[in-house]
């Protein structure tokens, strides 16, 4: 079990208040990211979930145990860091070991457990070696099989995939999402990449400021952003935002319009544009096109299969009318 | 890696130092190997001829031969196990974050600038002097009667005065290395539920091993050949002698040339001895 309730929550380092009085529920089972620009406070916020950080005010619950002033091995959640945290004098199978033998579980438990994990996790091959002697990859999943062992509430990831290069970061990803399938264990997961967001989590929580600014599946936070912000954080590439004359027409302070979702054409169409760089990548183009009138923005669109377009060439955008998002000048949702 | 021409340059730019520091090990090395074997004495006659390995058999069968041996082992041992043991403990403290940090990381580092004779002097004359030291003044406090430290514990008080001196080169040392222990791996360990003493057990003290063995290298090079503390505080008596002190009162006291030069060679090869076991076993603690 593994249900987390943070009841006004809040964290100041000094007079620096970082995290405001916030709550937020995160359900057993549910693979919850916090994502926001970096500085948002979202490592804070884990940090205070594991018991690392004291908090401030306010009340940390899990499985409706209060859980404030508990210290984080007993909170029974499972941390992976971003630099691993490997002990380094350790083999693999010590560093697994670790929390096993500080939790005082016998031998041929602890034995069952590693076999178990190390198999899930490709690693059986590297039980004796030292992390010195193991690739970004492989130290990633021995952080991960030190965790799981503990058989945790709760896993916590901090930022686990910065540190390792783009190609081994969408297999990680996979893994961790397959792990999550596998073990149904609740998860909390800090990312500032709104991709890995996207990808892995049942729930995403957007963060800026310490501040929640929405709550919501992945889905939901495409298709119906609560603000500018989350609407201009989530989605790649980022959305367009128009102000003035265009939106006024629609009767908002400022309209959204994302990428994928205007329709261009070499002859007609509603904005004239001048295209500046084309980014042709074989399954999608990328153009980042000028408006005409407002040639310092710069607005970009993505098409489907190849567009054939160079810097300098007019085209034509058409917005897909139900799919533009209102702002007002608080940047709220107009519905 | 270096062009052949620019290799060569390097040789002929690095010769002078390379010849300097041949020259500054040789010549004394060569004329102590030269007086060993000879009957000279000063005083009695000077240079009385060469003797072969004379020398050599009754500096090794003198009864305080062996004896100094001992002290010399028991001195680096006890300001090893010392200076190891509280610098582990100060450089945890002070990695604390407190008010007046950089103030008290001075005050510790200061014992290390004064030098041996004079702190052996403050020492024998400020704190271990039985009528007006310190310690005496202690003692009576409570009633006792005042021990006469470099008498009736010679031996520990020389061990105590120069560890007071080195305890701050340890500490500066696992200080540094203290510093930069990732504090991620603490973390982990606390969430792994390892108390404080076990992660100081299983995360600190491997973190340190390396810093710890290169304390017991460099001091162990430098506390076989003490030799002020001893000269100042009791002169080599009670028990004292180590056997650098011994060389000295055989080639000073005694006037002694050719007996002190072999005295001088198994100095050599008792270091030579101490730094190969050192070697082999912590040696593979640096490798990795």
């Amino acid at each position: 079990m593994g249900r987390i309730t943070l009841d006004q929550v809040s964290k100041s380092f000094g007079d620096v208040e970082v995290i405001p009085p916030l709550d937020l529920t995160i359900e057993d089972g549910e693979f919850t990211v916090f994502v926001g620009p970096s500085g948002c406070g979202k490592s804070t916020l884990l940090r205070l979930i594991a018991g690392l950080e004291d908090i401030t005010s306010g009340q940390i619950r899990i499985d409706s145990q209060d859980a404030t002033n508990v210290p984080p091995a007993k909170r029974g959640l499972a941390m992976v860091f971003q630099s691993y945290a490997l002990y380094p004098h350790m083999s693999v199978r010590k560093n697994i070991a670790f929390p096993m033998k500080m939790a005082g579980i016998a031998q041929d438990e602890q034995d069952r457990r590693i076999e178990a994990a190390t198999t899930a996790l490709n690693l059986t091959d590297y039980l004796d070696r030292r992390p010195g002697q193991l690739s970004g990859g492989q130290r990633q999943r021995v952080a991960i099989g030190r965790a799981i062992v503990r058989e945790p509430a709760a896993f916590l990831f901090d930022e686990p995939l910065s540190n390792l290069d783009a190609a081994l970061r969408v297999g990680m990803r996979l893994e961790i999402s397959e792990l999550h399938e596998r073990l149904k264990t609740t998860m909390i997961y800090v990312t500032h990449d709104q991709v890995e967001a996207m990808t892995m989590a049942d729930k995403i929580v957007v963060l800026q400021a310490g501040v929640i600014e929405q709550v919501g599946s992945p889905l939901e936070l495409y298709n119906t952003p609560c603000n500018r912000f989350v609407a201009g954080f989530i989605g790649s590439p980022k959305m367009n935002f128009l102000e003035g004359e265009a939106a006024a027409k629609y009767g908002a302070h400022s309209i959204g319009i994302r990428p994928e979702h205007l329709n261009i054409s070499t002859d007609e169409g509603a904005w004239k544009a001048t295209v500046g760089v084309a980014e042709h990548l074989g399954s999608d183009t990328f153009l980042y096109v000028h408006p005409e009138g407002n040639e310092g923005e710069t607005m970009t669109v993505r098409v489907d299969g190849e567009f054939a377009v160079r810097h300098g060439d007019t085209v034509f955008l058409t917005p897909r009318e139900d799919l533009i998002h209102k702002f007002d000048a608080e940047g709220l949702r107009i519905p | 890696m270096a062009t052949q021409h620019s290799r060569s340059a390097a040789r002929l730019m690095m010769a002078p130092a390379v010849v300097l520091l041949l020259g500054w090990m040789l010549v004394p090395l060569t004329m102590t190997l030269y007086f060993s074997f000879k009957k000279y004495l000063p005083l009695r006659g000077g240079d009385l001829g060469w003797v072969g390995f004379e020398n050599y058999t009754r500096f090794l069968t003198s009864s305080a031969f062996w004896p100094s041996v001992q002290t010399t082992l028991i001195i680096v041992g006890g300001v090893l196990a010392i200076t190891v043991i509280l610098g582990v403990l100060l450089a945890t403290l002070l990695n604390q974050p407190m008010w007046g940090q950089g103030a008290v990381r001075i005050l510790v580092i200061a014992p290390f600038f004064v030098m041996p004779t004079v702190s052996a002097l403050v020492w024998k004359n400020m704190f271990m002097d039985p009528n007006y030291g310190l310690l005496a003044h202690l003692w009576k406090l409570f009633g006792a009667t005042p021990i006469e430290w470099l008498s009736q514990a010679s031996l520990t008080s020389i061990i105590m005065i120069v560890s007071w001196q080195w305890l701050p080169f340890a500490t500066l040392i696992l200080l540094t290395a203290i510093q930069s222990l990732d504090s991620e791996q603490l973390e982990a360990a606390e969430m792994d539920g390892a108390p404080p003493i076990k992660r100081f057990g299983y995360i600190t003290l491997p973190h340190l091993s390396r810093a710890i063995t290169v304390v017991i290298l460099i001091q162990t090079i430098f506390l076989l050949s003490i030799f002020a503390e001893i000269f100042v505080t009791t002169g080599g008596a009670f028990g004292t002698k180590t056997l650098s002190y011994l060389i000295f009162q055989r080639v000073l006291e005694s006037q002694n040339i050719g007996l002190g030069s072999a005295g001088g060679v198994y100095a050599i090869i008792l270091a030579n001895i101490v730094a190969i076991f050192l070697m082999r076993i912590v040696g593979k603690n640096l490798d990795a």
